[in-house]
Formats: structure tokens, C-alpha cells, sequence
């Protein structure tokens, strides 16, 4: 049994299914609604597999007009809606339940508009994050936010949870990469936010949309701020036999002015997990700091120097800088595979808690100790630079017991974040997994207030009903007294 | 004056529906104000090693700006100064920055201030003391409720203290001017931010467009040599980013219109009067007698009400409500 809990599915919804399915169909052309429940099935849940339940149906729209009317055909019976993306989500952001449609983003995939002479790309949101870089690539532009799972991953869950990725010390996550959205709210209506000029008119409610993990409304249409590609990226390579030194070589490199584009960490047991997966040629140590920074050659070799002046105080077990692309491309593949590499060995939990930079050092210290308290290993691969990280509790899901172990864990983990100053998610979202823990950060009125937004656009409760707030604090905003 | 006296004035405001406003250092001042954050004021937390500072809203930017500059650093975004354009006195106020989302010359490049904000606490309509976001800058806990407070101008809340993102200073700083129209200068900004030189600001005023390039020494003269070889006409100069963040060559009247850079040249022509260009052509200064609505939507007076986003009335009366129920936080200045 796992700890978190969904509510039980409306009986009234439930018995009117079909009557729904028929209004679904009758509204959206043909092959755009699924009900079968052998094909519903495949929408039961998202990354977070630990959960499931299949949907009541799945729409699958072509156009912000479609989108439109399945979201009016919910509103009219009162069904709730879970959007969805690419169900990549760690947090279980798109997980159903038995008496909701799901609206799902795939295929709307059109690429609206590129415009390099203002600096931005117009699509709709199913396409996938790697894919706007790649229409991008041809015209020595991209697209900035660059999530592990980018190759599957859309722009319309990247909207919704505010993603990020490896580079985003230097360009910022989604929000600061967002300059307008087209969304269509819960009774079908459709309204435009932002766009290409540099601001919103009136109240930044685009601002407000990105990271509301589908609570608000579901974006269609996306205008995507794009960079010039820089003329080349170095990445470099320090190994460390201290963890907490590895965390004050971050901070003394933000420190001395020198902002890479990326510091990613990785620890011993995730390190020896990569180099068996995708020998990347790992220095054996007990914390590796993956260093990228970028410009043109002779700023590449400024901008090393500096940062292994800064290393080298520290007597860093290794110091080595990336020699060709090969070499580059080793050292990412490496970091951007820990994941799957990890689950080679096992199942695990991805947790995604931030912390201040000055604090990463005590945080290290204090999982390995809860680590050893609840009886799991944990491996750390995570964005150094920004202070988010990722500790992979190890667990196995065939044991008993054993995932309800893991989940206090990182549970604690969690709160340990926010007690040092930090947060419950970085970029993963809250979903259901960290739903029950807003409490550890927020005090009632706080969360009451973010309900009271939700109650602005959604005053049914229909849009991913169950998530983000924690049940109890939500139950009288959800109607139920 | 702590936050709790601030709470208090709200929740007595709301109980007996008397309408506050609101003002910072009254730089902006839209009226005799009724309450100000100016008393609630210091730096509680400014930590370099990672790029983060808290203050409360009534510290001056001055204080704020020495405090980051002993350190070799700075708020990114460059908040304008609004004294000399408004001819007002008073004292700029991180709160009242952050209020109307005020950003300057480095936006093209570093975001706007909305972009640095990571967290802060306010006061809603009812006397409510609330906090979101944090200090870290990567945060996605719950609905991110300080971009809709940053630039609301105090219609949705007081906000009482704020958490920002610092950057280091850059270590050097250079310009290049080109003797240009508003056409050519647009399109010579779209040119020069399409390249990976990281241009810091992209202005236009009397003439001439500038642009500003800065960071590592070894950077900045190579950065400035490729762009002076890709643009013709290129000359160093040294104008002064300050004033050029501050419109400060206007007085009197203006208009700040924003627009897709591309089409502010048209704009341009159909308004006639006196305009200068900042933000790449995104941001329009404008003094004269056109009906600038007409011509332009996103744009305001400053110190005037400011407009709402055709299509988004409903969404921002719900909203309003909900954060202000018995309407009394600066009614009338953002269209309700």
C-alpha cells in the first residue's frame, strides 16, 4: 500500500459515463476521444508509476478550438479534468482518477511562427521541448530550458510545472523563457496572455499560469523567448574526496564572479553507477562537479583559468577539461543518463528539493545520516549551481513496506530542505507526491490564498482537483463542506 | 512601523471599507497616500555566496545597491529611477520596485525584475500577513503568486519584504553609438542581439543608438570587435546608462509603450512628437499629444493608471477579489 491518497471517484460521475463518452465524441472529430479501457490504460499514470488508476476517457485534441470544446463538454457535467503533457512527470501531475477526462497536449504539435528578428518562437504546446531547439538549430538559435527528460517531454507540461534542466543558472527556467500563452480556461473560454513585447499589459497572469500544474487553465499555444546559440561550450570535470568541499567549490565559484552556465554534482554511489552504464570516464572519488561555460575559445580558456584557480585551492582529486566534442559529449551523457543509470540497480525515489548554495554542504551531510537512520542508500546527482537537488533513494518495490520506507525518507528530506531555507520542489512540481508536505512550508493562510487564485479561475474545482493542496485544506474549496 | 502595524491598518481599512493608497518612497506618488511602507525598512538577509538578499519594502535602493556593490554586485535588473522624469523627491523603495515590476536597460539581457524576484511576504486586503516563493532560485512550490504581486502596483496586496536574486558586477563595460534613425536603430538592435555577444542594453535617443556590452575583461573587447566588424559605423563612446534607464532627458508628461521591437518603428511614425528607444525597440519614451492608446495598447502614463490585457477583465476582477474583497488597495489604478 502506498501512503498518498486520491479521492474516492463520484459515484454520479461514474454512472453517467456514458452519456459523457457520447458527448465527448459528439463535440471532438473523429479518434479524438478514447474510452476503451484497454486503451485508457495506457493514460493510467505518469513517471510517478508507483500510482495508478485508469481515466474515465482521454481526449485528444488537434487545435485550442477542440481543446475548447472537450474542456465545455467537463464543465457542462461537471467531470473533473486532468491535463496532461508527455506524462513524464516525477510527481504524479498527471495521474487520473476513475471519474476524470484526461486532456492531453500530444497532438498539438504545430510550429506556429519563428521569428529570429524578435527573438522568439510561437508553437503549440505539444511539441516537445528537444524539438523546438531543433527547429531552432538551422537558424543558430535555441531554446533555453533543456529538462533530463527532453526528448520526451512537451512544452505544455514544461508550462506547467515550470521546468528546468542543467543550464539553467545562466538562462533561467521556464517562467523567465515564457513571454505569452494561449489557454483555455474550465468553462471552454480561450484567453491570450503576453506575447512577444517585453511585458505584460496589466496583471502578469502568464507569469502566474506557468508552474500552476494544470490548476488553472490548459495552455495551447506558447510564445517561447529564443537565444543565439553561443559560439562553443566547454565542459570540465573536478573530482573531490570530500563532499562538503565539492559544495564550497559551487560557492566560491559564484562567489568570484565567474556564473557557468552549469554546475551539476554527482556523489560516489551515483558515480560508480554511471561509469558502469555509460562510461563516461568518471574520476573514482567521492563528489565529481560537472563545469560548463561558454563563449569563444579565447573566453572558454578565461573563463577555466579562473575557475581552476579557484579549485585548485581546494586540492581537488582531479581537475580535467573536456579536449574535443567526443570528450564533451562523454561527460554529458554521463550526467543526463544518472537517472536511468540508477535504475539498473533498482527502483528509487527522485526527490527535488533546493536548498541554499551555503547550505548544500550540511544538507549532504545530513541525508548520508538519515540515510543510514532509515536503512536505504541514497545516491545525489543534482544542479548544483542553483542549489537543487536530487538524492535517489534506493528502495525495492517488490518488498513490503519498502516504498512506504522510502517515501518517510524523502518526506524528511524535504523538510530538512525547507528548515535550511529551501524548498519542497525545484522543478519537479508538487503533484500528489509532495501535496501532503505543503504544511512543512507554507502556513494555512498561505496555502488558502493560492486557493483562493485557483478559486478565481476555476471556482468548480474541476481542473486536477486532487493535487498541489493538500486534501484536507482543500476539501471546502472543492465543495465538499 | 513593523508588519504587524502595517497588517493592522489593512484589516481596519477593510472593516470600515476605507480605501488605502498605497506608496513606497513616493517616487510615483498617484495621490495622497494613506499608508507607506517607508518605516518598514532594512536589509535582513544579503548572503553573496548565493547571489541572494532580503529586504524589507521600505529599504532604499540606495541602501540595497551599496550593500550589493561592497560585495561586487548588483540587482541585475537595473531599476529605474523615476525622481527625475516625474520631478518627484522622495526616496526610490525596493518595495516600491518591485511593485511595479521596474526594470531597466538590462532587461534584454538579464529579465526583468519579476525574473529576480524569488520570494516575498505581503499583506492582502484583509490584513492578512502571506508569504510565497523562498530565497532559492530554483522553486516550484505551489502557485507562484509573487510574479502576479510583482508589478500589480499594491491592487492585489502591501508587500511587506522581498527576496532578489543578485549578480555579480560585470568587471568591465563598453559601448558602441551609431549615428541612426528609430528605423535603422531597430534594425540594427535585432541584428546585434541575433548574435551570441550578449548585448546589455540596446537604446536609441537623439540619433544614436548604443550598444552595451559587458563582463570579463577578455570577453568584452572580443565581443566588441565582432560587433563593431558586423555593424558598420560603430564608434566607442561612453553615454551614460543611467540616465538613458532613467528617461531622464524628458520632462514633463511621457508615455511608456511596449511593442514587438519589430513594429516600433511604425508605432514611432504614427505617434510623431518625441520618442527614444530602450529594451532593443520593445520599449518606447514618448512625449507629445498623439491618442497613444489608439496607436498602441500596452502603454501607460507615468504615474497614470495602467491598462489591462483585452480578454483578461473577468480573470483580473476574480482575482482582485479575492485578494482585496472590499476593494480598498489603490482602486481605480489598474482597471478596476
Amino acid at each position: 500500500m502506498s501512503t498518498i491518497l486520491m479521492p474516492e471517484p463520484d459515484e454520479g460521475i461514474l454512472a453517467r459515463r456514458g452519456e459523457i463518452v457520447a458527448a465527448l465524441t459528439a463535440a471532438l472529430p473523429e479518434g479524438a476521444v478514447i474510452h476503451d479501457p484497454a486503451e485508457t490504460r495506457a493514460y493510467e499514470c505518469d513517471a510517478l508509476t508507483a500510482y495508478r488508476c485508469p481515466p474515465l476517457a482521454v481526449v485528444l485534441p488537434r487545435t485550442t478550438e477542440e481543446v475548447a470544446a472537450a474542456m465545455r463538454v467537463c464543465h457542462g457535467f461537471g467531470v473533473p479534468v486532468v491535463p496532461r503533457g508527455a506524462g513524464t512527470s516525477l510527481a504524479g501531475g498527471a495521474l487520473p482518477t476513475a471519474d476524470s477526462v484526461i486532456i492531453a497536449t500530444l497532438r498539438l504539435r504545430e510550429v506556429l511562427q519563428i521569428d529570429t528578428r524578435n527573438r522568439f518562437i510561437r508553437v503549440q504546446t505539444g511539441v516537445t521541448n528537444l524539438s523546438v531547439s531543433a527547429e531552432l538549430e538551422p537558424l543558430g538559435f535555441f531554446y533555453a530550458p533543456d529538462p533530463s527528460s527532453q526528448l520526451a517531454c512537451t512544452i505544455a507540461g514544461n508550462i506547467a510545472m515550470n521546468s528546468g534542466g542543467a543550464h539553467c543558472l545562466k538562462y533561467g527556467v521556464t517562467t523567465n523563457n515564457l513571454l505569452g500563452a494561449r489557454m483555455v480556461l474550465t468553462d471552454g473560454s480561450i484567453v491570450d496572455l503576453g506575447g512577444p513585447e517585453p511585458g505584460p499589459m496589466g496583471l502578469d497572469l502568464m507569469g502566474l499560469i506557468c508552474g500552476s500544474e494544470g490548476q488553472l487553465g490548459i495552455v495551447t499555444e506558447a510564445t517561447l523567448r529564443i537565444l543565439p546559440r553561443p559560439e562553443g561550450a566547454l565542459p570540465m570535470l573536478i573530482g573531490f574526496d570530500s563532499a562538503e568541499v565539492a559544495g564550497e567549490c559551487v560557492a566560491s565559484i559564484i562567489r568570484a564572479g565567474v556564473i557557468p552556465v552549469a554546475i551539476e554534482y554527482m556523489d560516489d554511489v551515483c558515480l560508480r553507477e554511471v561509469e558502469r552504464f555509460a562510461k563516461a570516464g568518471y574520476p573514482d572519488c567521492q563528489a565529481v562537479l560537472i563545469v560548463e561555460v561558454e563563449g569563444s575559445p579565447a573566453e572558454i580558456e578565461d573563463q577555466t583559468a579562473r575557475i581552476r584557480a579557484i579549485a585548485e585551492k581546494l586540492n581537488p582529486v582531479e581537475f580535467r577539461v573536456s579536449r574535443n566534442a567526443d570528450e564533451s559529449l562523454a561527460i554529458w551523457k554521463g550526467r543526463k543518463s544518472a537517472f536511468g543509470a540508477m535504475g539498473q540497480i533498482g527502483d528509487y525515489l527522485c526527490l527535488d528539493g533546493t536548498v541554499p548554495v551555503s547550505k548544500l554542504p550540511f544538507t549532504l551531510r545530513r541525508i548520508g545520516e538519515l540515510s543510514v537512520q532509515h536503512g536505504l542508500k541514497v545516491a545525489n546527482v543534482f544542479h548544483a549551481g542553483d542549489g537543487n537537488m536530487h538524492p535517489l533513494i534506493l528502495f525495492n518495490a517488490n518488498k513490503p513496506g519498502d516504498l512506504e520506507k522510502a517515501e518517510a525518507f524523502g518526506a524528511e528530506v524535504l523538510r530538512l530542505c525547507v528548515e535550511v531555507g529551501g524548498c519542497l520542489t525545484g522543478e519537479h512540481g508538487v503533484g500528489i507526491e509532495k501535496r501532503d508536505l505543503m504544511g512543512a512550508q507554507y502556513s494555512p493562510d498561505d496555502l488558502t490564498i493560492q486557493m483562493q487564485v485557483k478559486d478565481a479561475f476555476d471556482p468548480g474545482w474541476l481542473l486536477n482537483p486532487a493535487k498541489v493542496f493538500p486534501l484536507e485544506a482543500s476539501r471546502a474549496h472543492r465543495g465538499l463542506g | 512601523m513593523t508588519e504587524d502595524d502595517l497588517a493592522e491598518a489593512i484589516a481596519t481599512a477593510h472593516d470600515t471599507r476605507t480605501a488605502i493608497l498605497i506608496e513606497g518612497g513616493g517616487t510615483r506618488s498617484h495621490g495622497t497616500a494613506t499608508l507607506s511602507t517607508r518605516a518598514h525598512s532594512g536589509i535582513v538577509t544579503y548572503e553573496p555566496g548565493a547571489l541572494t538578499l532580503i529586504a524589507r519594502a521600505g529599504t532604499p535602493v540606495e541602501e540595497i545597491e551599496a550593500a550589493l556593490a561592497s560585495e561586487g554586485q548588483m540587482l541585475a535588473f537595473e531599476p529605474m529611477d523615476h525622481r527625475r522624469v516625474l520631478g518627484t523627491n522622495g526616496t526610490p523603495t525596493i518595495g516600491g520596485v518591485v511593485a511595479a515590476n521596474v526594470s531597466g536597460p538590462r532587461r534584454v539581457l538579464a529579465g526583468a525584475c519579476r525574473d529576480h524576484l524569488l520570494g516575498l511576504r505581503f499583506i492582502d486586503g484583509q490584513g492578512r500577513i502571506l508569504k510565497n516563493g523562498g530565497r532559492v532560485m530554483k522553486n516550484v512550490t505551489g502557485l507562484d503568486l509573487g510574479k502576479l504581486l510583482c508589478g500589480s502596483h499594491g491592487t492585489l496586496g502591501v508587500i511587506t519584504e522581498v527576496a532578489l536574486k543578485t549578480l555579480p558586477r560585470p568587471e568591465t563595460v563598453t559601448t558602441l553609438a551609431f549615428q541612426t534613425t528609430a528605423a535603422q536603430a531597430v534594425d540594427l538592435f535585432c541584428t546585434a542581439l541575433g548574435t551570441p555577444f550578449e548585448v546589455s542594453g540596446a537604446a536609441w535617443l537623439d540619433g544614436a543608438a548604443y550598444l552595451r556590452i559587458e563582463g570579463l575583461e577578455a570577453q568584452v573587447a572580443y565581443r566588441a570587435k565582432r560587433l563593431s566588424a558586423l555593424l558598420p559605423g560603430a564608434e566607442p563612446a561612453a553615454p551614460d546608462w543611467a540616465a538613458i534607464r532613467d528617461a531622464a532627458s524628458f520632462t514633463g508628461p511621457l508615455w511608456r509603450i511596449l511593442c514587438k521591437p519589430t513594429d516600433a518603428p511604425a508605432i514611432c511614425a504614427r505617434l510623431g512628437g518625441r520618442v527614444a528607444l530602450d529594451w532593443a525597440g520593445g520599449l518606447i519614451w514618448y512625449q507629445g499629444d498623439a491618442d497613444v492608446r489608439a496607436i498602441a495598447p500596452n502603454s501607460m502614463q507615468i504615474g497614470g493608471p495602467l491598462p489591462t490585457a483585452p480578454g483578461t477583465e473577468t480573470l483580473v476582477r476574480n482575482l482582485r477579489r479575492q485578494f482585496d474583497p472590499a476593494g480598498i488597495l489603490n482602486p481605480g489604478l489598474m482597471g478596476a
